[in-house]
């Protein structure tokens, strides 16, 4: 039997499309003023509104529509100036009102999409060409979150069921791309980037681990070349960047492999579940609930005016990969050192910071990504949490580019700008001034230094060349490393010539 | 003291004069509850403390010299649809029979700011779903002019309740005609106010898109004045109105606001057809001649598509239904049937037993109406229709001030005469259901008895938002047949 990588080389085209819910990041919900805090007291954000209470009415906090408004311009969607909440009917218990307010056939916004920088990778999981490649969006559509129902784990769990219903009323929006994903890293990095593009509007915290982030993965096989599509599968329940990627991955295969044995693929909803690495059913097509979706009649149509929709369009930052193109074209970084300093938005800024400070976006770049993010994590890196500011960072790259210090000496500054706090100029001050380049002051060093040692000197100059490096430990020494090492190097090989 | 021998305006004149207490007053009503509530079964609750409690602090107020507010001591009895905080609000309903409510409804919060004295409870068909009150989980209230006959629904607690002198006012809520119609079966005035004219916080929801809370009470003014009360924007609800809340009082005082010179009354052809007892048929015209006595002239308009609004209204009203009673589902209060062991018995059977027969036979019509497959048919097809006798409404007030028709096709019936025949019991909401479709006010209030000497009412329907002109009509009509 022919293997998988030939298979979806040569016969088999994946097609994947995503619908991610994004929690907005509000302070209260989206129908009731409860706060939307993780992690209080079950059932403790509540009131009659997001319990479900009788005779309890929604009104939409508004701003739940500016944050919405954010996430749109991030991923280039197109505002209606009208869309319509709609109720979603079905039973669960932790769907307090036995429907869920979401929108359906006019939703919020539509038609965008995200053009960002997208490879495979090798079997170590290193990315193996960047291409640049555009994700059309479908839609994105305002809804609330449920409750969660608690089955293990509670005293009394092994015949009842909890519910805690301080998600119900968490604004969400739905993000639904259209088809266009070819593997699971094209896939991956589209949620990588749309995270960050969500992180950088201030709509969502991003935050995988407490559902901020969720996602569900529609997936098809089809035969390479043909333009109908094959019969997908929903997979729900992909909550970190891994499962998505691992559970298209199986999915795909698993799909492959029916195809290959002849078989059809079944439409159904699927769950992964990583402790096992692979999808179960969940539901069939049959077992589908009927929705039965319409206008919310408690909530009047969203109505936003186009000089609303241009004032909130106007408070849009920088997005991530319109930056990152910039950073990369400005500065001269490559995808990867550019897509790393616009990580945040926070640590873009911190960057650009340092650039115009110094002048010089290469050791700009240098000395953040490998000194001071070995001790701050990326994701923490901003103007205000950073141990060093953009500009006392700076003044030590000048200090480099002058040859006041040489790099190892930067180094040590470095470390003491991090415990002290202080400017690297009075550290320098401190250690007993900078690097020692002055030609006339080593020339003297150096003199000495050959004149005690006149047997390595008859030797280095009889041939043998290695001793070099003994004349610069020497003079490094006499100098307490501060020499500049090049005119050490300069000199030292000007006073050891063989008398011609 | 007997409260039948009062109004609101009454009352008002006697506590600021000192001829009686708000205590007495309250007294008055908990006695006549107490007499004549176990036959007529129109309160579900009474609550007595309460009542007593808000009564002496009007007494309180009174003594301290304070103003009196405008409802200051009248004793009111609530649908109970509308929550009341720490009492038992039920719907009417086994599912909520034991249901405490934790917050107050914003209209009934308004009344109790205005010092209104809440004496109980009133029942009601369950959910509010029906026209003769006979769909109570707690058994059906009876016509307080006769044991035999129905008071009309869904708010039949509430007109029995005024109509039996143990309270001055009521609040119901009007989804098809739920106000009205019983209203005039009882002989009281009912007023379903302009759709977003009052807050429906607090009110649980039958039809959302239709539901309004409004009075019940002996005359015309007192339901001004409890509108006025009532009214108003509420940040709670979406779909309350901005507009402003006009001092429906202020024109109903002077003999001079009983002329109704330069008014055109309109009077459509199609709410005078088949199906219309001729005793109702003769009161209305003879109302409509008192009109015109009054100055004003009569002028005949068109509802073309007054036939399809039944059909249109249980198609909307039980779609939204369908999803509004789905939060009864035993999981967090309400009813829940015991020994269940999976979540889908937890549903069905709570479901089951829980609703009764009528609410059940709504939720299934309205899940039916919004169903993949049927949802273009039924329920977008039911709005446009709604579109359309929302235009009609347009249209006929293009030529006249107010429209006036009956209220119900016949006068009260009897107990169990519409039971076994749903269809035909819908029909007794054909006047009625229209407005709450088109979003317009309507009053009803006495006009006429019929040869058994009971109550006829008739409608006035004003547009959107003109009050106003419905009372000031009513009061003129009421004052003219006073005389
Ligand atoms: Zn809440």
């Amino acid at each position: 039997m022919t293997d998988l990588a030939t298979l979806l080389r040569e016969k088999y085209e994946p097609v994947i499309g995503l619908e991610i819910h994004a929690q907005l990041n509000t302070r209260t919900k989206i129908f009731c003023p409860c706060p939307t805090d993780f992690g209080a007291e079950a059932n403790a954000n509540t009131c009659p509104v997001c319990l479900g209470l009788p005779g309890a009415l929604p009104v939409l906090n508004q701003a739940v529509v500016e944050k919405a408004a954010f996430a749109a311009f991030a991923l280039n969607l197109h505002i209606n100036e009208v869309s319509v909440f709609s109720r979603k009917n079905y039973f669960y218990p932790d769907l307090p009102k036995g429907y869920q307010i979401s929108q359906y056939d006019q939703p919020f916004s539509v038609a965008g999409y995200v053009e960002i920088p997208t490879s495979e990778r090798d079997e170590g999981g290193r990315p193996i060409a960047w291409q640049l490649k555009r994700f059309r969006i479908q839609r994105m559509h305002i809804e609330e979150d449920a409750g969660k129902s608690l089955h293990e784990g509670l005293p009394g769990s092994s015949d009842a069921s909890y519910v805690n219903l301080n998600r119900s009323g968490v604004p969400l929006v739905e993000i639904v791309s259209e088809p266009d994903f070819r593997s699971s890293w094209e896939a991956y990095d589209y949620v990588q980037y749309l995270r960050r593009a969500l992180l950088y509007v201030d709509a969502c915290d991003g935050n995988m681990e407490e559902g901020s982030l969720r996602c569900d993965a529609n997936v098809s096989i089809r035969r390479r070349g043909s333009d109908r599509f094959g019969t997908r599968t929903e997979t729900k329940n992909l909550n970190s960047f891994r499962f998505i990627q691992r559970a298209i991955d199986y999915e795909i295969a698993r799909q492959i492999r029916i195809l290959e044995e002849g078989g059809h693929i079944v439409q159904e909803t699927r769950l992964w579940n990583e402790r096992e690495a692979r999808t179960y059913t969940m539901r069939s097509k049959e077992e589908a609930h009927d929705y039965r979706y319409f206008p919310e009649p408690d909530l009047p149509p969203l109505v936003l005016s186009a000089e609303t929709i241009a004032a909130l369009r106007a408070r849009v930052p920088e997005l991530p990969e319109p930056r990152r193109r910039r950073f990369a074209e400005a500065y001269g970084l490559s995808l990867e050192d550019s897509t790393l300093v616009t990580t945040t938005r926070e640590a873009a800024d911190f960057f650009e910071a340092c650039v115009r400070a110094s002048g010089n976006p290469r050791a700009a770049f240098n000395w953040i990504a490998n000194e001071l993010l070995a001790r701050i994590p990326i994701e923490k890196l901003s103007l205000t949490t950073s141990p060093v500011s953009p500009e006392a960072l700076a003044e030590l790259l000048a200090l480099v580019t002058d040859g006041t210090l040489s790099n190892k000496l930067a180094k040590e500054v470095f470390e003491r700008m991090l415990s002290t706090g202080k400017p690297p100029k009075a550290i320098v001050q401190e250690l007993g001034g900078g690097q020692v380049s002055d030609v006339g002051r080593i020339e003297a060093i150096a003199a000495e230094v050959i004149a005690a040692n006149p047997k390595q000197t008859a030797e280095y100059r009889a041939g043998k060349t290695p001793l070099f490096a003994f004349f610069v430990g020497q003079v490094m020494k006499a100098t307490k490393g501060k020499a500049n090492p090049q005119v050490v190097n300069e000199v030292l090989k000007r006073l050891l010539e063989p008398p011609q | 003291m007997n409260l039948l021998d009062f109004d609101i305006d009454r009352l008002h004149t006697a506590l600021q004069a000192r001829h009686c207490s708000a205590a007495e007053v309250c007294r008055a009503a908990l006695a006549t509850i107490e007499q004549r509530n176990p036959a007529l079964n129109a309160l579900l609750s009474i609550l007595p403390d309460r009542a007593l409690k808000q009564a002496a602090d009007t007494d309180a107020r009174l003594a301290a010299g304070a103003p009196l507010r405008p409802l200051e001591g009248v004793p009111i009895v609530i649908k109970d649809n509308q929550c009341l905080a720490g009492t038992r609000t039920t719907c009417a309903s086994q599912m909520l029979a034991n249901y405490m409510a934790t917050y107050t409804a914003t209209a009934v919060a308004r009344l109790e700011a205005a010092g209104a004295v809440i004496v109980g409870k009133a029942n009601l068909d369950e959910f509010a779903m029906g026209s003769s009150n006979e769909n109570s989980a707690f058994g059906p209230v009876r016509h307080p002019l006769d044991p035999n006959r129905v008071p009309g629904g869904s708010s039949g607690g509430s007109a029995a309740a005024v109509a039996a002198g143990m309270c001055l006012a009521a609040t119901g809520s009007d989804t098809g005609g739920s106000i009205r119609q019983p209203a005039a079966f009882c002989g009281v005035v009912g007023v379903k106010p302009t759709y977003g004219r009052v807050s429906r916080y607090g009110l649980v929801a039958f039809g959302s898109s239709l539901d309004q809370i409004g009075p019940l009470t002996r005359t015309v003014r007192d339901a001004a004045r409890m509108l006025r009360v009532m009214a108003g924007y509420d940040e709670h609800d979406a779909t309350s109105s901005l507009h402003a809340v006009p001092d429906y009082l202020a024109e109903l005082s002077g003999d001079a606001d009983t002329d109704l010179r330069g008014w055109r009354i309109g009077v459509a052809q199609e709410a005078f057809g088949a199906g219309l007892d001729p005793a109702v048929e003769l009161a209305v015209r003879q109302a409509l001649k008192t009109f015109e006595a009054l100055g004003a002239t009569l002028v005949e308009v068109s509802l073309p598509r007054l036939g399809y609004a039944i059909a249109d209204y249980y198609i909307i009203a039980t779609a939204e239904a369908s999803a509004n009673l789905a939060r009864f589902d035993g999981v967090r209060y309400g009813y829940r049937a015991p020994d269940v062991t999976t979540v889908h018995d937890l549903y069905a059977l709570s479901r089951e037993q829980g609703f009764g027969p009528e609410v059940k036979r709504r939720i299934l019509l309205g899940t039916y109406a919004l169903s993949s497959g049927y949802y273009d048919a039924y329920y977008l097809k039911a709005q446009k229709v709604r579109t359309l006798l929302r235009r009609d409404f347009d249209r006929a007030f293009e030529q006249c001030d107010v429209l006036v028709t009956p209220t119900a096709p016949t006068p009260a019936f009897k107990l169990g005469e519409k039971t076994d025949d749903p269809l035909q019991m819908y029909l007794s909401d054909i006047y009625t259901v229209t407005l709450n479709l088109a979003g317009v006010p309507g009053m009803s209030l006495p006009c006429g008895k019929s040869g058994e000497g009971l109550p006829i009412g008739l409608q006035i329907v004003a547009p959107a938002f003109e009050e106003s002109r419905m009372f000031r009509a009513g009061w003129a009509l009421e004052h003219a047949l006073l005389q």
